[in-house]
């Protein structure tokens, strides 16, 4: 057995210790390692997705105990595939805090930051339920020490809100897993699709309250709307950096969707059938639709940023409420561009924080870098609003056409092409304010007092902002390519016999296969 | 050259003009030029494929399976349009390079017009219709740049602001047009689409449709009612206006109309539709446009005008009418880029562009004066000009147009829109360059030079030489009709001709003509009345719709998120609620599988203690101190839970857990108020009381509910009992469980705990930075404290258990994997054993004896357990496998070693320093709080009743 798909793990878990037991008052030190773990991760990344990139599914027994007995790891096209996408996010991310200096403004940013990565990496690979709960924990835990980075009552308020509906959200997938326990006995999510298979139908709302309330733990971390009040002011709040991360959390609860309401809950199985059809593509076009007005509403670019990014979830979850292949297809090919935009539009809205030491919306003087850093809040918003040429517009051009046979396509059409318009006009508003208007209202740019205000970023900011911005581009271009594979992956999701009998049929310490059957 | 390279280029190229922005404004106009030049060669090359009747295409896939494909075809009608696109485009730049002032960033202004260039000749060459929306879009963005390019004027701002909206929506409309379109002809290729007429126009979709996409081509051209956009466009550096208003981006919805015309034209939405359109904003245009006193508004209304002109020859269906569209696109583009790139000049050199301030130029700018007039007599429609033979044209075709069932209607109103058209010629003319010299203008005007003036000339001379020898262009202009046509309609024999006899057209013409010259008569008392007529102010309304649906949106925003945590749980419950009663009550309910067991005494007391803690802490919440001791009620009553249930392991977990708890939530209280405050009106805690209820009888319901069943098969805790000892070596399953079977989630719990213990000491880093530490500099305890801050008896009591204390702690853990125990639990128990010491003898005190810094505690813990987990992969084993044997030391017994143990240290060592820093970093907040710490272990404190300035004790070790 190779040992490759803990790696991402283990590696992130024993850095964090390590930096917080070697280099606790070193910040050069931690960012050298910090660093340097990243780029470990990005290569066992990347190589993990090219082993399995023809569809073979790796598969990892922990302490040797074979599924469902003991916890098994994971790693298929589609796990893979978003733990590249974080560590390649990470790193930028990363880049940008060492550039910006935020990483220096509080404690043990490194270590978090590596326990965060943690997290989110175990989330994605592991192929256990219970497992999934701590690694939410994990990553949980992680963000709220990354949020309150830095301090300032602002965010200790934000944070203190963000942490404690993340809470509710923790106990209630607590509840959700004893349910599922008490129905199925198990907690391997093979296993359990087996199982939940099993089920008749004269005894139905047991696993059906169940598999909504696990749905709902999903939905408060993928910010559905009514559960996305957590949301808006932590992302506005959190150092941006931070923020640029946790693109991609709000993705950890899409995927757990995505995962579970396939393999487990597949949309043909008769006990769990008419369960969310009634109000989960409702609640996905009404997320798109506030985060449009978000947009709109803003008076503040990290909150307009914040908004933009529980539209995009809509628009995800738009495309996943269809759970046809074409719709999980095209929900992946917008969950990796709408990771890579937020990311690029909350450093963008740092670096005018940077510039002029705040981020509200209304004119004032100019700042430095404002032609560069327009042009970039420019690009960002092309792509977060969906326009062309960037792979937004593509990727909602994918959830349009993949909607066309569901019963509300008007309704989808409607919502995503008017949402499309008002944060366009928003991002319009804001940005000609921002970038615009301050020339206006040029005061004296020689006293020193202006001078202060209008620090230039630093080349690394940019490299790092630029980096996210060319994989957009790359995104783009490849959209092809990438697209292909996101439907394989999503055939894969709806026929997942090679993970099962992968996962299920492999013998373990003291176990033959399917023993526990 | 291939299509691609002519697209690529002005994108490719848009780089250059930044880059070569330093040189000079000439080199960069000079790159600009050469770029588009090249560009404009390659597409020549293409010149006699086009003649020849091919049409030329290239491509590759992008994505394909969403069928949008870079295919790009070159046939007569693009080839028409790129041509102006390109040939207007070099004489723009030139012009600009002339225009723009020593102020004004070339680079910029450069880099966005290439990219605008581009995008409009992908539109123009586009086969594949998704990627036609592409560059459809991408000419919104990149003149959303252009017109906003002077950003120090709000006008440019709001213009471009409202450009990017208007045309925005229609794109967006569009998307959903395009999709239904490729739907029904099962194809997004144009070569596709045109051969399926008879299929679109028979399918239901064929209406929603052709709505949608003519909203986009509408908003694009500046049709009614959606033509407001286009003048506050003018904002704009006059060459954007004249390259965007004349031969660019309100053409874009004209060129799909044309585009697709052979599958959507002919049927009677059609035709109602786009021609009551087209006649309208010809009418409203042209009249707007005599009334403006701003060269450029007039300018923009006559061009909003003649997009109507041009929609409504193209809304009649006709063959004829098309030919005669096609004729106008091109004399439009060249008189009307002439006439803006004239007005520019004007500007530019007399300061002013307000007619009214103007007049007599034609003295002291003749070669303006030239250009001008001829280019304005050509839109007038005066023979011999290239305006006249279109306008007759169009004349001809609306005399034999029925709209509504009219015969009249049409006619009229193509002879009222050119009368007026007629007019606002002659008053540009007349009012600008006629008349006397004044001695008022801003600034002296003169002709400018070469560069300014010979771009709108070599349009001019193309004016004159079509009008004069209309049969030069015949060929070309039915090349064109007949690639726009298609399969649909054959190409009219009728040829362009200056004289064609006494026909109603050219009555019609007379009239218009006439009527626009006596109009110039009576301009005063025309202008007064117009100007006392209350009219709709588009931008009025364009910025109260925007500035409202930012209001609403800021309402609905602000009352959604207030910020009241106490909300967003309440909607969150309710949510989680009425998700779960919907699915409760769409399934199906069966009989319970297990028999309800009696409860008994011990059961009922625990739960009845239970309930009444529970209710206390509701009751009693605002007394901090209180909320607690009946929280640790509660916890213990867990405890109690467990042991019942036989979970040893569990309850001391549990027991531990509460202690340590506790503790820390009491230092904490120490720096709070002793009471909460109500905050909350009682109504508003009365609903909040009724979803906490709910929720609490949903959660009863589901755990009676699962209890009273089994599962759907025999769950793995089974395999758990029946292995634990055979391949865990424990007898202790729920300790096998945590360190073996699930020691994953335990190595995740440690993590867990470690993280919340950096986090609390880096929070209270911040905390001690910010205005946190002023008040605790400031704070004033609100109660008497306690005399002895150390007292006697519990520093010499806990020093003497604390060996005790250690010995039971390494017991529990080395009795863990066996009996209940465990590191968990062990590290707990040595954390109380410490605390302990912080509580009696002070921080300082315990501090100064502590050897190994907390942080490094935690890094040790998680360090040894993640390494004890790979040490399995020396023996090829995954991760955290573990082992055990059976050794024996004399003088000891036969006892076990299992990996397991080292794993449960890390744990141990992470639980203590968790435990620690955690503490630790409350003590650093009192501390920092000033209050006296001595290094002695006891003291007297004698200000028992009333505390002196220098000495407040509310320290965590003295309550």
């Amino acid at each position: 057995m190779s040992h490759w798909i803990i790696l991402p793990i283990v590696l992130p878990a024993l850095m964090a210790p390590f930096i917080v037991l070697a280099a606790r008052f070193h910040i050069g030190i931690q960012r050298v390692f910090s660093v340097v773990g990243v780029l470990l991760l990005i290569a066992l990344a990347a190589g993990l997705a090219w082993h399995v990139a023809d569809g073979t599914v790796i598969y990892y027994r922990l302490s040797d105990w074979a599924a469902p007995f003991g916890i098994v790891l994971v790693g298929d096209r589609l796990s893979t595939m978003m733990v590249l996408l974080t560590v390649v996010l990470a790193l930028f991310v990363l880049l940008y805090a060492i550039g910006s200096g935020w990483d220096s403004r509080g404690d043990h940013f490194h270590a978090l930051f590596q326990f965060q990565l943690m997290g989110i990496l175990g989330a994605f690979l592991t192929g256990d339920l219970f497992n999934l709960f701590v690694f939410f924990e994990v990553l949980l835990i992680a963000s709220y020490g990354l949020m309150i980075h830095a301090g300032g009552n602002d965010r200790l308020k934000a944070g203190t809100q963000y942490v404690l509906y993340n809470l509710i959200g923790s106990t209630l997938f607590l509840f959700a897993l004893g349910a599922i326990y008490a129905e199925t006995g198990t907690l391997n999510m093979a296993d359990l699709g087996r199982r939940v298979a099993e089920i008749g139908p004269e005894e139905t709302v047991g696993i059906r309250v169940a598999a909504v309330l696990l749905l709902l733990v999903f939905a408060i971390k993928a910010a559905l709307v009514p559960l996305h009040f957590w949301l808006p002011s932590s992302y506005a709040e959190a150092p941006a950096p931070v923020a640029a991360l946790f693109a991609i959390m709000t993705k950890v609860g899409a995927y757990a969707i995505i995962r579970v309401y396939t393999m487990i809950f597949p949309p043909d199985l008769d006990v769990t059938s008419n369960l969310l059809e009634t109000w989960f593509l409702p609640a996905a076009l009404i997320s798109c639709a506030i985060g449009a007005i978000g947009v709109l509403a803003a008076r503040k670019m990290d909150r307009l940023v914040a908004f933009a990014v529980v539209g995009s979830m809509g628009m995800v979850m738009i495309a996943i409420s269809l759970f046809t292949p074409q719709g999980i297809g095209a929900a992946l090919y917008y969950i990796i561009h709408s990771t890579l935009a937020a990311a690029v539009l909350f450093l963008v809205s740092d670096l005018i924080r940077t510039g002029r030491g705040n981020v509200d919306v209304t004119a004032q003087i100019p700042m430095a870098g404002t032609f560069l850093t327009a042009g970039m809040f420019f690009a960002g918003a092309i792509a977060m609003a969906g326009l062309p040429p960037l792979s937004g517009f593509l990727g909602k051009l994918l959830i349009l056409q993949a909607s066309v046979s569901a019963d509300l396509v008007v309704w989808v059409w409607a919502v995503v092409l008017i949402s499309s318009l008002i944060s366009v006009v928003g991002f319009a508003r804001a940005g000609s304010t921002v970038f615009w208007k301050s020339h206006g209202t040029l005061p004296d740019l020689d006293t020193d007092e202006n001078k202060e205000v209008a620090t230039p970023p630093t080349i690394l900011s940019y490299v790092a902002i630029g980096g996210l911005f060319a994989l957009l581009v790359l995104h783009t271009v490849f959209a092809g390519q990438v697209h292909g594979y996101t439907t394989d992956i999503a055939r894969d999701l709806f026929a997942p016999q090679a993970y099962n009998s992968i996962v299920l049929d492999t013998p373990g310490k003291l176990s033959k296969p399917s023993e526990g059957h | 050259m291939s299509l691609f390279l002519i697209v690529a280029l002005p994108f490719l190229g848009a780089l250059l003009p930044g880059v070569m922005n330093p040189a000079g404004r000439s080199a960069t106009a000079g790159v600009t030029f050469t770029i588009t030049l090249a560009a404009f060669v390659g597409l020549l090359t293409n010149l006699p494929a086009v003649l020849n009747g091919e049409v030329v295409t290239n491509g590759i896939n992008w994505m394909p399976v969403l069928g949008l494909n870079v295919t790009l075809m070159l046939d007569g009608l693009g080839f028409f349009f790129a041509l102006l696109i390109l040939g207007i485009g070099l004489l723009i730049i030139a012009y600009a390079r002339q225009y723009l002032s020593r102020d004004d960033n070339m680079g910029e202004f450069f880099t966005y017009l290439l990219l605008f260039q581009g995008a409009m000749v992908g539109i123009v060459l586009s086969d594949n219709i998704l990627l036609l929306l592409v560059f459809w879009e991408l000419t919104s963005l990149s003149s959303f740049l252009l017109i906003g390019y002077w950003k120090h004027l709000p006008e440019g701002r709001q213009g471009a602001r409202m450009a990017l909206t208007v045309t925005g929506m229609g794109g967006l409309a569009m998307i959903g047009g395009m999709l239904i379109l490729g739907q029904i002809a099962g194809s997004y290729d144009l070569s596709d689409i045109l051969q399926n007429r008879d299929l679109i126009q028979a399918s239901p979709l064929y209406v929603p449709a052709l709505i949608l996409i003519l909203l986009g081509c509408f908003t694009k051209s500046a049709q009614f009612p959606f033509h407001f956009w286009l003048p506050h466009a003018m904002a704009a550096p006059t060459p954007v206006s004249a390259y965007l208003h004349s031969a660019t981006m309100v053409k874009a919805g004209i060129f799909l109309m044309a585009r697709l015309w052979p599958v959507l034209s002919g049927t009677p939405e059609w035709v109602m539709i786009v021609t009551t359109a087209g006649l309208i904003t010809m009418v409203l245009g042209a009249v707007i446009a005599l009334f403006k006193h701003d060269l450029k508004s007039l300018l923009a209304f006559s061009t909003v005008s003649h997009l109507g002109l041009i929609t409504m020859l193209l809304g009649t269906g006709t063959s004829f009418g098309a030919m005669a569209a096609v004729f106008h696109i091109l004399n439009h583009a060249t008189f009307k880029a002439a006439l803006f790139m004239s007005a520019g000049i004007v500007d530019h050199e007399a300061h002013t562009r307000d007619i009214r301030r103007l007049g007599g130029l034609r003295h002291l700018m003749p070669i303006t004066f030239a250009i001008a007039s001829l280019a304005a007599l050509s839109m007038a429609g005066i023979p011999l000009l290239n305006g006249f033979l279109s306008k007759e044209m169009m004349l001809e075709e609306a005399h034999h147009t029925v709209l509504f069932g009219s015969h009249w209607l049409v006619p009229v109103m193509a002879t009222v829109g050119s009368l007026f058209s007629a007019a606002y010629c002659f008053r540009f003319i007349g009012h600008t360059f006629l008349g006397p010299v004044r001695d008022d203008y801003p600034h002296t005007p003169h002709d400018p030079g070469a560069g300014m003036w010979l771009p709108p000339a070599i349009l001019v001379t193309l004016v004159v030489l079509i009008g004069v020898a209309p049969f030069v262009a015949e060929p070309f202009v039915k090349l064109v009709t007949a690639s726009l046509l298609g399969s649909a309609g054959e190409v009219p024999d009728a040829h362009i001709k200056i004289w064609h006899g006494l026909v109603p057209a050219l009555y019609m013409s007379i009239v218009a003509v006439a009527g626009g010259l006596l109009m110039m008569l009576v301009f005063a008392p025309l202008s007064r009345l117009w100007e006392s007529t209350p009219r709709p102010e588009a931008k009025v309304i364009f910025e109260a719709i925007i500035n409202g649906a930012v209001r609403a949106a800021r309402v609905v925003m602000h009352s959604l998120h207030n910020g009241s945590f106490t909300r967003y749980a309440m909607i969150a419950v309710v949510t989680v609620l009425a998700a779960g009663y919907h699915a409760w009550i769409t399934g199906a309910v069966g009989v319970p599988t297990r028999e309800m067991q009696a409860p008994g005494a011990v059961a009922i007391a625990g739960w009845a203690m239970l309930v009444a803690a529970t209710l206390g802490i509701v009751f009693f919440h605002r007394n901090r101190l209180l909320a607690l001791i009946l929280m640790g009620i509660v916890g213990l009553m867990v405890s109690i839970a467990f042991v019942f249930f036989s979970a040893p392991d569990l309850a001391m977990t549990q027991f531990t857990v509460e202690a340590v708890t506790i503790i820390l939530l009491l230092l904490a209280l120490n720096f709070l108020p002793n009471r909460t405050p109500v905050e909350s009106t009682t109504l508003r805690r009365f609903r909040d009381a009724t979803v906490a209820i709910a929720g609490g009888l949903g959660s009863a319901a589901l755990a009676w509910h699962y209890l009273l069943r089994d599962a759907v098969a025999t769950p793995i805790s089974e395999f758990h009992l029946a292995n634990s000892y055979k391949g865990g070596g424990g007898t202790n399953v729920v300790n096998v469980i945590l360190v073996d079977f699930r020691g994953f989630d335990t190595f995740g719990e440690i993590i867990v705990l470690s993280i919340a213990a950096l986090l609390i000491y880096a929070l209270t880093e911040t905390l001690l930075d910010g205005p946190v530490r002023r008040r605790l500099l400031n704070r004033t305890p609100d109660q008497p404290q306690s005399g002895t801050r150390h007292p006697m008896m519990m520093v010499v009591l806990t020093r003497v258990i604390m060996p005790v204390v250690m010995m039971v702690g390494f017991y529990i853990f080395l009795r863990g994997h066996n009996e209940p125990g465990g590191g968990f639990i062990a590290g707990l128990i040595v954390s109380i054993g410490v605390v302990m010491q912080y509580m009696a003898s002070g921080f300082s005190w315990t501090a100064a004896r502590l050897k190994y810094p907390y942080h490094g505690v935690i890094g040790a813990g998680v360090l040894v357990a993640g390494f004890t987990g790979m040490g399995s992969w020396f023996l090829e084993k995954p991760f955290l496998t573990s082992d055990f044997t059976y050794v024996r030391i004399p003088p000891f017994e036969k006892f076990e070693l299992a990996t397991a143990a080292l794993f449960d240290l890390g744990v141990f060592l992470a639980v203590v320093g968790a435990v620690m820093l955690s503490l630790e970093s409350f003590s650093r907040l009192a501390r920092r709080a000033d209050m006296p710490d001595s290094d002695h272990p006891m003291d007297i404190d004698p200000s028992r009743e009333k505390p002196s300035p220098d000495l407040r004790t509310p320290e965590p070790e003295a309550h």
